[in-house]
């Protein structure tokens, strides 16, 4: 059932990017690119995900689990540190510089294989040179 | 306002996904995260099954439908190079992307979230206008 459901989730969060031309990145720069021809759909995508989203966790407040969970996993930090800084900076620059960001750049193994298959292989070696670091500083304390 | 119809259809299937995806698991929906869990954790199943789905509800309709813009030519592979590792390096150390900060986050107000967003569409925003002065693409 766990499975289903994931493969479904999957399959319609990549039909809403696909829908709301987000898996494009040249729909997405246009959106980041103010001072030229700009494109506010990014808004409509967000403004329309998020509404949803407000609704949905007023009624997970009313949920005791969920459905196929014994308890909720949901992240609970609140404070504002430097990592979460700097790893926003970071994410926001290679963004700005393709317009890819997790979602539409797998997306593009498909829809444009040439730069789906460089961004993500370039975006795997990021992330495992963060998890590296962060073993090692794990050892030393 | 037509064009921005898809969009939000788009955004509201993606807020309906997200909150499906959280009821039924409890967990958040970032695709960051997924990703990451489905190379560095032992129990890969789920992450794995997630993203097969992710490439092909994201690849079926622009390949079958036409979208409004054209696909951007091949860019640079430096700039594709650098761009991933910054966005594998930068949502691992700042523990999430648009969707896990940007939709789902602000969906349930979180404040580290609100502020990643600001913080990462303003320096995509400050990137894309440095990068029209210089000569790559």
């Amino acid at each position: 059932m766990s499975l289903l459901i994931t493969l479904l989730s999957g399959i319609f969060f990549g039909l809403g990017l696909a829908y709301s031309e987000m898996t494009n990145p040249a729909v997405v720069l246009g959106f980041l690119d103010i001072t030229g021809n700009w494109n506010p759909s990014l808004i409509f995508v967000m403004g329309g995900a998020i509404t949803i989203g407000l609704m949905g966790y007023l009624i997970r407040n009313r949920m005791s689990r969920p459905w196929l969970a014994l308890k909720w996993a949901i992240p609970t930090r609140r404070d504002i540190d430097a990592p979460l800084i700097k790893g926003s900076i970071l994410f926001g620059i290679g963004w700005g510089l393709s317009g890819y960001c997790p979602g539409p750049g797998l997306t593009a193994l498909v829809n444009n294989p040439y730069e789906g298959i460089v961004f993500i292989v370039a975006l795997i070696a990021g992330s495992a040179l963060f998890q590296y670091q962060s073993k090692n500083t794990t050892k030393l304390q | 306002m037509e064009e921005y119809i898809n969009p939000l259809i788009g955004g509201l299937l993606i807020g309906a996904t997200a909150t499906f995806y959280l009821f039924s698991t409890g967990k958040v929906l970032g695709i960051s995260g997924i990703l990451a869990q489905a190379i560095f954790k032992k129990d890969k199943m789920l992450p794995i099954v997630f993203l097969i789905g992710l490439i092909i509800g994201g690849s079926f309709y622009g390949n079958l439908i036409p979208q409004m813009t054209a696909f951007p030519e091949n860019r640079n592979i430096w700039l594709l190079i650098a761009s991933g590792l910054l966005v594998g390096y930068g949502t691992r150390l700042g523990s999430g992307c648009t969707s896990g900060h940007g939709v789902c986050g602000i969906s349930r107000l979180s404040p580290r979230s609100i502020i990643a967003t600001i913080v990462f569409i303003s320096s995509a925003m400050i990137t894309v206008y440095i990068v029209k002065f210089l000569p790559i693409n």
